[in-house]
């Protein structure tokens, strides 16, 4: 198919699908990452992870209105504030559902699988209560629109690269959290040995709730970022569910090194192969390599050792 | 529900058999044109004073996004139809069941509505998946939809109007519109992946190799949820398609149009062709991601007759002034409209009297203009290109001067 085309078509061309995979790459990672904190230092497979991806959805959404109604003049800036907002959300949200649902079910993980997708299916039925079934479209600020011109023929969407950007900082954010600073050691002890590090003082209760807050909080800045390239809807979620599971497990859940390879290695292969063949044939064959990854390799990418 | 319906028949057949004793008496107390027991000989759930219809869509789950408007539009015709006197000299009465997204649920709460609640008619089903489920209940208990979208083609039945434009009516007119006005020669086929984008597309690729002789550069499918969009976006740079012929549906759209946007594709500039985006689609898009872009098919709110207008003001006194209807909504309000004008026709509800008349009935109060139904139970309508506004709306630029011929079974398309 690419006989036909100049050099220079080719080149640029080259570099678009270049930063299309990019673009991917920080996608599935930022979709991943509070999967990855919540399934892999939890070992909590929290099948809401779409629904609180939408809940910041709608807080950008709410927040877009209120800086529309109220404050237009720093309407350009919302972005910032909406995407805190939505952190707060989740996290509080996140909390709650820790406190009367997940820390009853520590001991029964299947059943946690469960109740948490009957918390996706009440958390869609109250967004389409509460927003409306219709998707909702939030107006995003002119400055976040439209390409940045390098040369004549390459152009790269700006709201791509703030999502780049954003993942980049925010994947940095989690490493120094995780493996700088006490919540972060604290988190590693209660994975590794619950009931030691219970015995040396940490109140593993505490941490439980602290991590999986995080980990909602982070999918909430995810939902809002995503307002920018996706859309807005009580389902919306959904759309999110099977490729950030699939990056976590692939990775190997309980490393933060592996969601990011697994990330790279996924987004690359799928954006290589719909570029060559098209959309559904690359989704197939990408799952089809990562199953059999999976089968020569069960614990995933990068798999830590814990104690059991 | 069963007994209740049950018993206000055996009420009025009783009621009937007194009235039938005192005949002379009915000239001074008024009466329906027509009694119950001639209007209606299959035992439906029509009295003297009352007939029940069914709504059947979905207002949970996934779908609930599409079918709200069409459910909304169904009961506002049946309100302005009461209110002019209802149909046959009976008021309408409704009984709403929802399909919850999930076909199955559609089939069980279709043979609830027919066998319990012996409805005259069913207004609903939106995909073309929950129609071929409820298809075979209507057929076997032999009840009367009215369904509202547009559609793949290839099904007809003798149970079923089709009030929403099959996929030849929608897509030949459209391409040969492109192919004149812009001087089009090349098409890149885009769709999601299920049945409907699928046929369409290849409906479009035949005509557009055989009838246009003109060529198709790509065509290719995404799964339904597809939220990335980038690579196939590179492909349409490089290929430079002077058509992007979009069948996208649901969340998708959405991506879709913000990524093409962010790639600095420039709707003013590239001609894009879509059959997929009505007006509702656009409140999720957001207007100005999608400005410049043209939809083909048979309604747009800002068509300009009195017919539209009056339907429109209705519609919002109702529903809210900012509600915007698309082209599916448009099409669940023909359905009780037709259904009425149809009875009236035949003089009776019986399912078979009805599906009988039903070819030819006019429907000259149409918001889209004027509708007729075909002896293949679908209608004949007029096929325009709108263009998209940034303020949501369509401005209609170009429509078919006659009346485009239903074809669901298109010789030379499959």
């Amino acid at each position: 198919m690419l006989g036909d085309y100049s050099l220079s078509d080719l080149g640029s061309i080259f570099v678009m699908q270049g930063f299309a995979g990019l673009i991917l790459f920080s996608v599935f990672l930022l979709m991943a990452l509070g999967l990855a904190i919540i399934f892999g230092q939890m070992g909590v497979i929290n099948m809401a992870h779409g629904e609180f991806m939408i809940l910041g959805a709608y807080m950008t959404y709410l927040t877009s209105k209120l800086f529309e109604t109220y404050l237009p003049a720093l309407f350009p800036g919302y972005f910032f504030v909406a995407m805190i907002v939505a952190f707060l959300a989740a996290a509080l949200l996140g909390a709650m559902v820790e406190w009367a649902l997940i820390s009853r079910l520590y001991k029964r993980p299947l059943d946690t699988m469960l109740a948490t997708w009957g918390l996706s299916l009440i958390l869609q039925q109250l967004y389409r209560s509460i927003f409306g079934a219709r998707e909702v479209g939030v107006e995003l600020p002119p400055w976040m629109l439209g390409s940045w011109q390098i040369t004549s023929t390459i152009e790269v969407p700006i709201n791509g690269m703030f999502v780049m950007a954003l993942t980049a900082v925010i994947t940095a954010g989690v490493a120094l959290l995780i493996y700088k600073s006490r919540l972060g050691r604290q988190v590693r002890a209660v994975v590794q040995n619950r009931v030691m590090a219970g015995a040396v003082g940490i109140d593993t209760q505490k941490v439980d709730r602290a991590t999986f807050a995080l980990g909602c909080g982070i999918a909430g800045i995810a939902g809002s970022a995503f307002t920018m390239v996706g859309s807005t809807g009580p389902t919306a979620g959904q759309l999110y569910i099977v490729d950030s599971f699939l990056v976590v497990v692939f990775g190997g859940a309980q490393s933060l090194i592996g969601t990011i390879a697994s990330a790279f290695t996924i987004s690359q292969s799928r954006s290589t192969l719909e570029f060559f063949t098209s959309g559904s044939m690359a989704q197939v064959a990408t799952l089809i390599g990562v199953v059999v990854i999976l089968m020569l390799r069960p614990q995933g990418l990068f798999a830590t050792k814990v104690r059991r | 529900m069963t007994t209740k319906s049950g018993d206000a028949r055996n009420l009025s057949r009783r009621q009937m058999l007194s009235a039938l004793a005192a005949t002379p008496a009915l000239g001074f107390i008024g009466r329906p044109a027509l009694a119950a027991s001639a209007a209606n000989t299959t035992g439906l759930a029509v009295t003297d004073s009352e007939v029940t219809v069914g709504i059947l869509h979905s207002v949970t789950g996934t779908m609930a996004i599409s079918e709200t408007g069409s459910v909304e539009a169904e009961k506002l015709a049946i309100e302005q139809i009461n209110s002019i006197g209802g149909v046959l000299g009976r008021k309408i009465k409704f009984v709403q069941e929802d399909g919850a997204s999930d076909w199955p649920t559609f089939a069980e709460k279709a043979k609830k509505l027919l066998v319990n609640d012996k409805c005259a008619a069913v207004f609903g089903c939106w995909t073309s998946a929950s129609r071929k489920a409820v298809l075979p209940v209507f057929e076997q208990y032999n009840g009367m939809l009215y369904c509202p979208t547009f559609y793949e083609g290839l099904e007809q039945s003798k149970n079923v109007i089709y009030t929403g434009q099959e996929a030849t009516q929608q897509i030949i007119a459209g391409l040969n519109w492109v192919t004149k006005q812009k001087g089009a020669k090349s098409f890149y086929l885009l769709g999601s992946d299920y049945i409907w984008p699928r046929t369409s597309n290849k409906i479009a690729r035949k005509h557009i190799e055989n009838v246009l002789k003109t060529k198709v550069v790509g065509e290719e499918y995404f799964p339904l949820g597809h939220t990335q969009f980038n690579s196939v976006i590179n492909k349409i740079k490089l290929t430079k398609p002077d058509v992007i012929y979009a069948i996208i549906v649901g969340g998708s759209n959405v991506a879709f149009y913000k990524q093409l946007k962010a790639a600095g594709i420039d709707l003013s500039k590239q001609t894009l062709l879509t059959i997929s985006v009505t007006e509702d689609e656009i409140d999720g898009i957001g207007g100005e991601n999608i400005a410049g872009a043209y939809a083909c098919m048979k309604y747009f709110q800002s068509l300009d007759n009195a017919n539209n207008k009056g339907f429109v003001s209705a519609f919002q006194k109702k529903w809210g002034d900012k509600t915007v209807i698309g082209d599916v909504t448009q099409a669940a309000y023909l359905g009780p409209w037709l259904w009425k004008l149809t009875v009236e026709k035949a003089g009776s509800f019986d399912i078979d009297k009805v599906a009988a008349a039903s070819p030819g009935v006019e429907f000259k109060g149409a918001p889209e203009g004027y509708v007729r139904i075909h002896e293949n139970h679908h209608l004949w309508s007029k096929t325009r290109v709108g263009r998209a506004r940034a303020d949501g709306q369509y401005e209609v630029i170009y429509e078919t001067a006659e009346l485009v011929q239903p074809d669901p079974f298109p010789k030379g398309y499959q």
